[in-house]
């Protein structure tokens, strides 16, 4: 909402001198944030003043132009010109070089005279053109920053104005005012008005407030005027869509009379173009008294008005030349034509006023906020109306705006008001809160006086009753966000002044800290970044064929995704199922930014959605839903555990003197992928696995003991890699962390650390290439028993010596007692043992 | 060089002026032996079996009885002294050659490659960490939920009426199909009526995460951002309370000095509400305050969405946005460095904040 100062003097005490500023810092502290200034003297600033043509000379030119070389007179005969300055003749005649040619010798118009300076920091000087010194420019709308006419020069007659020769015209035109605008948020209807900000404003300055209202003398009772009626057949929930019409009539207007610049520089600073001089008063009254009104062109009308919701296939014309389909939840008002606009929203063209309108029917409605809400999102039509009829409209000022709208009509466009009137409509019942005596100061924390309570509630506007347990109040009719007692300690709040409410921290019982799997993620996410990771965050958003790549399906089984209604770009209108992708993209675009060497992770949720998605319908407010209800919007939430990948490219760490650097390669992914597994105490089981993403034989599927896959390893597939402009060889992983907290131990039971001597054997064994050096190791495992300490993989070797097709698997065993030390004998025992389970489950012939 | 004395003649162990002729002759070549190797070679011809000394020893045995003793005391303590200067000398020069060798291993510790190089924490990350942390020490508890939410627990639970402009001012991502009544959250408050729901009373709890609005990416604005809400229901909680939490939280987080400013503002779900405004001392150009966040005692609605009596527990809530935390505290200018993953943003940050 923007406030022309000017305005806002004629109904609160706004000090002389106040900007934009002081009064947003005012309005700031009863609840309305600063947005801007606008202040046409921030780009503007004279000499400009008002000059008339005394002669045009025509002088065609070599690019077969024509200029006007023009004396204009700035100052009035027989005076002095007291500006003095570079370019200022002494005279009071400028000589002046024009190109445009909609003006004639005798035309008043503005001039800005040398010294001045334009919007866009045009600096006006008297300078050498076309054979002459032109010392100023007669000046148009759009050079003076107050509108976009391309007409030619601004002409005052044509404006209505006969200014004396050397008039400010800056005054004139109303361009030293200024204006503030505020966020009003959307509970504060009545604040998109003049009358509401005034208000307010006298709120926050405890100064004195007249209600613009008031000022206007409208008849008490109307009768006789235009027909009305009002026929809703479909309300929603239960709401009239119109519970008022007020109709009034004017004859004998001028429509085509030019608007005061007092009224189109008003209008300008409130944000308001300037259409015709009816559309200009119904806007000016609007932002004045927040009623919006509608001028119809009386001889276009036929039959009676209705309010009524569209009927099926019916169409209307909108006032900016569109023709819309109308929905049966559509309010309109008609006549025996048909619709001539959509309630609240837009007005009809076919009605519409015109510079011939000479008869005018005035309308002024009160309609219901959801019914408003709707249309206006149904068409896509934000309008200054419906914005105000949506966030709610005061009932009892109807009828003050159209006779306002009537009383202007008369004064400026020289029409007569018809004694006759219409005014159809109930009014709601006024909404009264019982306050009970104490609720405010317990809610709020400060210990209000009876004074304080009473006289906030009174200057808002509400009517206030004492009685036994407190008060009964009475909202104000423009005030529809009171309907509680919550609502009513706020205003209190509000008035009294944020600033006053002290500061006493609760004490919150005692708590159980992070909870176990809170402390696994960050396990996790540090010791991952403690690796060497650089963590990274990407958007979840991503495409389908990124998702059909990185998503993990059972086989043959179709890939779901969570695809967006409304996505910000249609290619990434899907989320993700794997991390993957949006890593992806982030090690491209530091590739681009010239790092090749990189490990990055990312810990997010995926979406995986299930059986169920949401539910057809929902529960209403302020209620708790029956149990199963609840159940239901539970179960239709998709699956969203946490996943955590990493992506590995280029090499392990910087290059540097004598420091060779080495590649990535998939057993690192492997390695990651473990190291999360022994930070949270899991043990992860390496397998050789498929995905479509990575590389057919370079790829691990990461499990549990359980046999449950949580994740994949390994190098990511070339075709992949080239097509993504990824150096070949970069590997990734990717795994459920959510899985692996689930599978972490609870209470770790303590092993027995035997002190006797080590026994240490090695055995080499060959065995086809295809074996998993891993199962043989666990044969090994299992073949030695429990003097078995540990076992470990020391090379793997394939060539000379070595059968075609086999491979040899070297590997270190120790071994220990744990009461007693082991004879060579027994060692070499267990060694056998090993080694012939191995060689029953894979062939494995000892070297 | 003394190396052998061939030819010299066998002093006579009696000889006194003789003897300790030879044993300066020894003493003077050990002193000027400047190697390992040269003192060898020193101790090859003063103390070998050539030597003028051994060989003067070797006489004593034919010497007359009376002389024997005399001439053993005389070359004992020669060949002792003789012996000690070698000792000596030795340790002497193999100080210096270890100190030589150790001198010559020298290297240029500033050419030291990197080898282990730290990753990296996202701010953001560490940041929400930061803040879980001091409502933890407040006896708090973290809640979160998930990312796509049923649009009651987003809208409807929080008392957003179907057709208010404030549904709409949510800029809100919905989920196919439409009529599932599925949305990505836009705020963290579903976590709170999921908290509401599901904990017992009294609560007190944090809900950070991750939330969406359909803006698009630039300087100031992102459609995916993080936030932390705050929760706490109990008996006889007022605005007051709500103040002196944030204030608490405010000074653990920005220092002792951080103040904060509570302005009237509108939410559906909280009546009172207010806007949150921190105090910036450092701000660039000049000090100034800065809207953080809204905050306001929980609508009643809110609570009975959740079936707890609003006659007897009270409760306010509060929610702030981690960027707009980051940008201000950590000078972070441009919202697209915290999502575009430049590893030098996070690099930057290492592992604190």
């Amino acid at each position: 909402m923007r406030i022309p100062l000017s305005w806002l003097r004629e109904f609160a005490q706004v000090p002389a001198g106040a900007s934009a500023e002081d009064v947003m810092a005012e309005l700031v502290k009863v609840g309305f944030e600063e947005e801007a200034v606008h202040r046409p003297t921030d780009t503007l600033q004279g000499p400009i003043v008002v000059g008339q043509v005394l002669s045009i000379v025509k002088e065609p030119q070599t690019n077969g132009k024509t200029i006007n070389w023009c004396q204009v007179r700035v100052v009035p005969e027989g005076q002095e010109q007291t500006l003095a300055g570079d370019g200022i003749d002494p005279s009071g005649v400028q000589g002046i070089i024009c190109g445009a040619h909609n003006f004639v010798e005798g035309d008043k118009v503005v001039v800005t005279l040398p010294g001045a300076v334009l919007p866009g920091d045009f600096r006006i000087s008297a300078r050498n053109t076309y054979g002459h010194l032109s010392a100023g420019m007669i000046a148009s709308v759009r050079e003076l920053g107050i509108g976009e006419d391309h007409d030619g020069i601004l002409v005052l007659s044509r404006i209505g104005l006969d200014p004396e020769i050397g008039t400010d015209a800056m005054e004139l035109l109303g361009l030293y005012d200024q204006a503030a605008e505020i966020n009003v948020t959307p509970d504060r209807g009545y604040a998109f008005s003049i009358r509401g900000v005034a208000r307010e404003y006298a709120h926050a300055t405890g100064t004195s407030f007249t209600d613009p209202a008031t000022k206007v003398q409208a008849p008490a009772e109307l009768s006789g005027g235009y027909g009305v009626k009002l026929n809703d057949d479909a309300p929603i929930y239960g709401k009239p869509g119109c519970d008022r019409i007020v109709a009034r009539t004017v004859r004998g207007v001028d429509a085509a009379k030019p608007t005061p610049p007092w009224m189109t520089s008003r209008l300008r600073l409130a944000g308001i173009r300037s259409i015709s001089l009816p559309v200009d008063i119904s806007n000016y009254v609007m932002v004045e008294l927040g009623q919006p009104t509608h001028c119809y062109d009386l001889d276009k009308l036929s039959g009676d008005i209705v309010v009524r919701r569209a009927v099926v296939g019916e169409k209307i014309t909108t006032l900016d030349g569109k023709e819309r389909a109308l929905d049966v939840e559509d309010l309109l008002i008609t006549d025996g034509s048909g619709p001539i606009g959509i309630a609240g929203v837009m007005g009809g063209a076919a009605t519409e006023v015109s510079n011939s309108t000479s008869n005018v029917l005035v309308e002024a409605a009160h309609f219901d906020e959801v019914s408003i809400g709707r249309s206006r999102r149904r068409h896509k039509l934000p309008s200054e109306a419906s914005k105000r009829f949506e966030r709610g409209v005061d009932w009892h000022v109807a009828d003050i705006a159209a006779h306002r709208v009537v009383d202007l009509l008369v004064e400026l466009a020289g029409g007569v008001a018809d004694q006759a009137g219409t005014d159809v409509g109930t009014a709601p019942d006024a909404v009264t809160i019982a306050l009970p005596a104490a609720f405010a100061a317990q809610r709020i924390g400060i210990d209000f006086t009876e004074e304080q309570i009473t006289t906030s509630l009174v200057d808002l506007g509400a009517m206030v009753e004492k009685n036994n347990s407190g008060w009964t109040v009475t909202a104000p009719s423009w005030r529809n966000d009171l309907e509680t007692k919550e609502d009513l300690s706020e205003e209190i709040a509000r008035l009294v002044g944020y600033d006053n409410i002290p500061a006493t921290l609760p004490v919150a019982p005692p708590g159980r800290g992070l909870t176990r799997v809170q402390q696994q993620r960050r396990r996790l996410i540090q010791a991952l970044a403690d690796a060497g990771l650089t963590e990274v965050l990407a958007y979840p958003f991503v495409s389908k064929a990124a998702n059909e790549t990185f998503g993990v399906a059972e086989q043959g089984a179709a890939r779901s995704a969570v695809k967006l209604a409304n996505p910000i770009s249609e290619e990434h209108g899907f989320l993700r199922t794997s991390i993957l992708p949006g890593l992806i993209e982030v090690a491209k675009r530091n590739h681009s930014r010239g790092f090749r060497d990189l490990a990055l992770f990312e810990s997010g949720l995926v979406f995986l959605p299930g059986g169920t998605v949401g539910t057809p319908s929902i529960p209403p407010l302020g209620v708790k839903p029956a149990d199963e209800v609840l159940d239901a919007l539970y179960d239709g939430v998709p699956d969203q555990p946490l996943y955590v990948a990493a992506v590995l490219t280029g090499h392990d760490s910087p290059a540097a003197a004598s420091h060779t650097p080495r590649l990535w390669d998939w057993s690192d992914a492997l390695d990651i992928a473990r190291l999360a597994g022994d930070v949270l105490g899991v043990e992860v089981v390496v397998s050789q696995g498929a995905h479509q993403a990575f590389h057919p034989g370079r790829a691990a599927q990461l499990s549990l003991r359980t046999g449950e896959v949580v994740g994949y390893a390994g190098e990511l597939h070339p075709k992949l890699l080239a097509a993504h402009d990824m150096p070949a060889r970069s590997v990734a992983l990717e795994f459920n962390a959510d899985a692996l907290f689930e599978a972490a131990a609870d209470v770790i039971v303590a092993r027995h650390i035997s002190t006797f001597p080590v026994a240490t054997q090695d055995v080499a064994l060959v065995v086809p290439q295809d074996i998993p050096a891993d199962q043989v190791l666990e044969a090994l495992r299992e073949g030695a028993g429990e003097l078995l300490e540990d076992v470990a993989l020391f090379d793997v070797y394939a060539g000379k010596g070595i059968e075609e097709g086999k491979k040899s698997l070297a590997f270190g065993l120790r071994f220990r007692a744990t009461d007693r030390t082991l004879t060579a004998d027994e060692a070499s025992a267990a060694r056998e043992s090993a080694v012939a389970l191995a060689a029953e489950r894979f062939g494995a012939v000892q070297r | 060089m003394t190396e052998t004395l061939p030819g010299a003649a066998i002093p006579n162990p009696t000889d006194e002026a003789a003897i300790t002729a030879a044993v300066d002759q020894a003493i003077a070549a050990i002193a000027g032996a400047g190697s390992l190797d040269e003192l060898k070679a020193v101790r090859l011809a003063h103390t070998g079996e050539k030597s003028p000394l051994s060989l003067a020893n070797r006489e004593i045995g034919g010497l007359p009885k009376d002389q024997k003793a005399v001439a053993g005391k005389l070359m004992g303590s020669s060949r002792g002294r003789v012996n000690k200067a070698l000792a000596d000398r030795n340790a002497e020069l193999e100080a210096e050659n270890d100190a030589r060798i150790l001198l010559e291993e020298t290297v240029d510790v500033t050419a030291a490659p990197r080898r282990r190089r730290a990753g990296a924490r996202h701010p953001l990350s560490t940041l929400q960490e930061r803040v879980a942390d001091i409502f933890v020490g407040m006896g708090w508890e973290i809640a979160e939920g998930p990312e796509v939410e049923s649009e009651w627990f987003n809208f409807d639970a929080l008392n957003f009426k179907p057709d208010h402009p404030a549904r709409e001012m949510q800029d809100t991502f919905f989920v196919e199909p439409p009529e599932a009544h599925l949305l990505m959250r836009t705020h963290t408050s579903p976590v709170q009526v999921r908290s509401m729901l599901e904990r017992e009373l009294p609560i007190y709890v944090l809900c950070p995460g991750k939330v969406f609005r359909t803006d698009e990416l630039d300087a100031t604005h992102t459609p995916v951002f993080h936030q932390f809400e705050g929760l706490a229901i109990d008996k006889k909680l007022s605005m007051a309370d709500l103040r002196g939490t944030l204030e608490h939280f405010t000074r653990q987080m920005f220092g002792d000095g951080a103040q904060i400013r509570l302005r009237p503002n509108y939410f559906p779900f909280t009546e009172p509400s207010a806007e949150l405004d921190i105090w910036h001392p450092g701000a660039k150009g000049g000090p100034r305050w800065i809207e953080w966040g809204g905050c306001g005692m929980v609508n009643p609605n809110v609570l009975r969405a959740a079936g707890i009596d609003p006659d007897i527990y009270s409760g306010f809530a509060f929610g702030m946005g981690i960027e707009r935390a980051l940008m201000f505290r950590n000078e972070v200018g441009d919202m697209r460095d915290m999502i575009e993953g430049d590893v030098r943003f996070s690099e930057h940050f290492g592992m604190e904040i």
